[in-house]
């Protein structure tokens, strides 16, 4: 029986907590506390062990080495199911869910015993109507947004009145209204007296958010610190181990020569009922420059980036023009041909392929600029020369070339996926999120790298939601809104409320009204 | 309208139909779960020379039948251990198994062949079975048939009203996300594993103990195929599937009798008919791609390493 614990007692404490895999060390005698009612946020770049140590602390792998104490006494934490009868519980970052099942059925799978099912349908509309996340426990889960699917995660956590909740990067896949709601339920849970480990690698958002930051650096812990007493910038120090060189955009060359990128009415119908119809979208990007587009998820930029990629044709040729090609009516490969080079939203089945190595998804898109072929054979090479390029130029945790896809994080992934366009030297690059999900560190040398990119003469198209990314790149900036995109502004001159507005479908009402 | 003369060609087709509602059956559980099990021609022959032999040695139904599930068993476990323990290929295993069911199947019933049963005794039941025209069309048969009409039932009730069920569903559906949340994966697609290879077991006991009382070689003639056909077709929901296998069984007979009329069609054609209007007809009835994806288990055919 655990006894009553003095309140100084910490709720979870770790003491030299060690965990090695093959070829690396993932937690290198780790020690850790959360006390109760504190939001405790877990900081690192990609592999700095975050993900690892959570998993421990819930029961999905155990530690080669080390102690676990809970409310003082010590524990062997061997299953999620001990986990969860300890009072711990957790929010997947790749959310744990079945999606050809309902909201109730998923949030019953992930209890101990969830009683029966109209029951417990009545307590899900009563936690999400008292915490405002608000849920139809009928509906299925692939029908839902992934704001919605978090909610599912939540609420199951919060069913089972946890004592502590564990949150592993819950922000990265939320629009913003959608993360100033979820702090605003997590503020008010700390505020009941639940502890929150929340795992992330945006420091705006635990400087905002969190009372206490642990901070892991190649599996060791290098801080134990107040975060609001830090700035961004010197939480990044110190979790990369050196200081954080922010890039800058381009300087905008006023040149003659004919843009490189035209878009002229891209206007297409939706696939399906969840997808945007794009409408009238005209755009140019020239020689030097950065154009960003900002928005709210889900208006538009996943449709324009597969109509600009060539993964949907439009009808008339000179719809999208590159390099002074028409070139609205072919496919991907040929405007790759033409110096196109695109990087997707989505990583898996769009950017990569998940069981092939990394010299095969670096050969599958870079095959022709590169010469990786000749007489019909893969120039094996050439390839793997290639993709070290990729690997050592951005840093990519990895094995080595032949490591498949799927063997990566989701950060390093991004990276290589992102450095094996910028290597290819494109004339054109279209790029959708660059640096969704990769840490601070590699998000600015993703960054750097753009920048550096137009410099050489590429005309460069960033779609993104960070807003604070885009002002920091870009010449030129744009928002998008139900499918169609704004005036295109000079960033120099523009405020972040302006794209605001923007980017809620401002400029439409007023040109309503006008009407 | 003269009922009695249309009677046996109705039997008829619940004789053709049921094998395959007991082996589709089977794989709609495997196959929610996660595991594609193409070894099902495999288990039902060998599930119909092991009962068929049980039988011959202790003279009892029952225990033939029993024996004919723990065949079909003991065949899905040795699959089991090899994609699940092994996570050898689902694919080539289960293609192998149903090599392997052929050949076993035909050296272990050599001495067997030519050698006659009675049947499995047909079971009258109280009341129902006299009634006008029901009575003799659904409640004059073998323990086996009245087993295949509450099975559909019986499976979707399970996979849809208990925990259980929802469990299996949720491992076939994602194994990562089952397994994130502490759910033992491999021991769950091991036991429905088992459960099709026991289902494939006895609708190879029906058609050596009921269906054609007798062990001849090969006697399945691709059944576990079609079997495997209506579950993906009826989009692996249980009352399509019996509507699948009725339908199958209906037209294999009724073109049976067509040939019999002399009806100036090719045969090759009138033989093709089961399969193309079996597969014509679910098609139709589950093209809607969001209730495919409701239904299909997402993870079908894909090992599951767990990770530490």
């Amino acid at each position: 029986m655990i006894k009553q614990p003095d309140a100084k007692t910490p709720l979870l404490a770790l003491g030299a907590i060690t965990k090695s895999y093959p070829g690396c060390l993932a937690n290198d005698h780790v020690d850790f506390a959360i006390s109760r009612g504190e939001i405790h946020a877990l900081l690192g770049e990609n592999g700095a062990g975050k993900s690892t140590l959570v998993k421990i602390i819930y029961g999905i792998l155990r530690a080669d080495s080390g102690n676990i104490r809970w409310c003082g006494e010590p524990v062997t934490i061997d299953s999620p199911s001990t986990a969860r009868r300890l009072g711990i519980a957790m929010v997947f970052q790749h959310f744990s869910l079945f999606e050809s099942l309902t909201v109730v059925e998923n949030i019953a799978l992930g209890m101990d015993s969830p009683g029966n099912m109209e029951s417990l349908k009545a307590r899900i509309r009563e936690v999400s109507t008292s915490y405002g996340l608000l849920l139809d426990p009928d509906r299925h889960v692939h029908s839902l947004s992934v704001g919605e699917r978090q909610r599912i995660e939540i609420i199951r956590c919060l069913l089972q009145q946890p004592k502590l909740l564990i949150m592993d990067e819950p922000t990265s896949v939320l629009t913003p209204q959608e993360i100033e709601q979820l702090f605003a339920t997590l503020r008010r849970l700390a505020a009941q007296g639940m502890s929150i480990l929340y795992i992330s690698h945006k420091l705006d958002e635990i400087r905002t958010l969190c009372h206490q930051a642990t901070i892991l650096r190649n599996g060791r812990v290098v801080a134990d610190t107040d975060p609001t007493t830090h700035t961004a910038r010197s939480l990044a120090a110190i979790m990369m181990g050196e200081e954080l060189e922010l890039p800058s955009r381009p300087p905008l060359t006023q040149s003659d020569s004919p843009p490189r990128l035209v878009v002229n009415d891209l206007s297409l119908r939706a696939l399906d009922e969840f997808g945007v119809d794009l409408k009238n979208i005209s755009f140019t990007v020239g020689r030097g420059e950065i154009l960003g587009i900002a928005g709210v998820a889900g208006n538009g930029q996943i449709e324009l980036t597969n109509a600009l990629a060539g993964e949907r044709r439009c009808q008339q040729a000179d719809t999208i023009v590159i390099d002074q090609v028409a070139c609205g009516h072919r496919g991907p490969e040929f405007r790759r041909e033409l110096g196109l080079g695109s990087i997707p939203e989505e990583r898996f089945g769009h950017g990569a392929i998940a069981d092939l190595s990394l010299a095969e998804n670096a050969y599958l898109t870079a095959h022709h600029r590169m010469g990786l072929t000749r007489y019909g054979l893969i120039r094996r090479r050439l390839r793997n020369a290639f993709s070290n390029r990729v690997i050592d130029q951005f840093r990519v945790k990895a094995g080595g070339h032949q490591s498949t896809a799927s063997s990566l994080s989701g950060g390093n992934l991004q990276k290589f996926i992102v450095g094996r366009e910028i290597c290819q030297r494109h004339g054109v690059l279209v790029v959708c999120q660059p640096t969704w999900g990769v840490d601070a560190g590699a998000a600015t040398a993703i960054q750097q790298a753009l920048v550096e990119m137009a410099e050489a003469g590429a005309a460069v198209l960033v779609i993104s939601q960070d807003l604070d990314e885009l002002m920091l790149i870009c010449n030129r900036i744009a928002a998008i809104c139900a499918g169609r995109l704004s005036d295109v502004l000079p960033v120099a001159t523009t405020s972040v409320e302006q794209i605001g507005l923007l980017m809620a479908g401002a400029d439409m009402e007023m040109d309503r009204a006008e009407a | 309208m003269n009922f009695d003369l249309y009677l046996p060609t109705l039997l008829t087709i619940i004789t053709a139909a049921t094998p395959l509602v007991f082996a589709a059956m089977g794989e709609l559980v495997t196959e929610k779960s996660g595991v594609l099990n193409l070894g099902v021609e495999g288990m039902m022959l060998t599930g119909a020379v092991t009962g068929f032999a049980a039988v011959v040695v202790t003279d009892s139904a029952i225990l033939g039948c029993l024996a004919a599930m723990a065949a079909g068993m003991l065949t899905a476990l040795i699959f089991a251990f090899l994609v699940l323990g092994l996570q050898a290929s689902q694919v080539a295993t289960g293609l192998a198994l149903t090599l392997f069911g052929i050949g076993l199947s035909a050296l272990l019933g050599q001495d067997m062949v030519g050698i006659a049963y009675a049947g499995l005794p047909k079971l009258q039941l109280p009341i129902v079975s006299d009634l006008p025209v029901l009575g003799p069309l659904l409640f004059h048969h073998d323990a086996l048939v009245y087993l295949s009409f509450v099975l559909p039932a019986a499976v979707a009730w399970f996979l849809y009203r208990t925990r259980a069920g929802l469990i299996l569903r949720a491992v076939g559906d994602s194994h990562d996300a089952a397994h994130a949340i502490g759910y033992p994966v491999i021991a769950i697609r091991y036991m429905a594993t088992l459960f099709g290879g026991a289902m494939s077991g006895l609708a190879g006991a029906y058609l050596s103990l009921s269906y054609s009382t007798m062990w001849v070689e090969n006697m399945s003639a691709g059944r576990g195929w079609i079997a495997l056909a209506l579950v993906v077709f009826a989009t692996w929901r249980p009352w399509r599937v019996m509507f699948g296998a009725y339908l199958f069984g209906g037209i294999t007979i009724l073109q049976l009798y067509a040939q019999a009329f002399g009806i100036a069609v090719p045969s090759q054609f009138m033989t093709m008919l089961p399969y193309l209007a079996t597969i014509v007809v679910l098609v139709v009835i589950s093209r809607d791609e969001s209730r495919i994806r409701q239904n299909a288990p997402a993870c079908i055919g894909k090992p599951f390493h767990p990770s530490a």
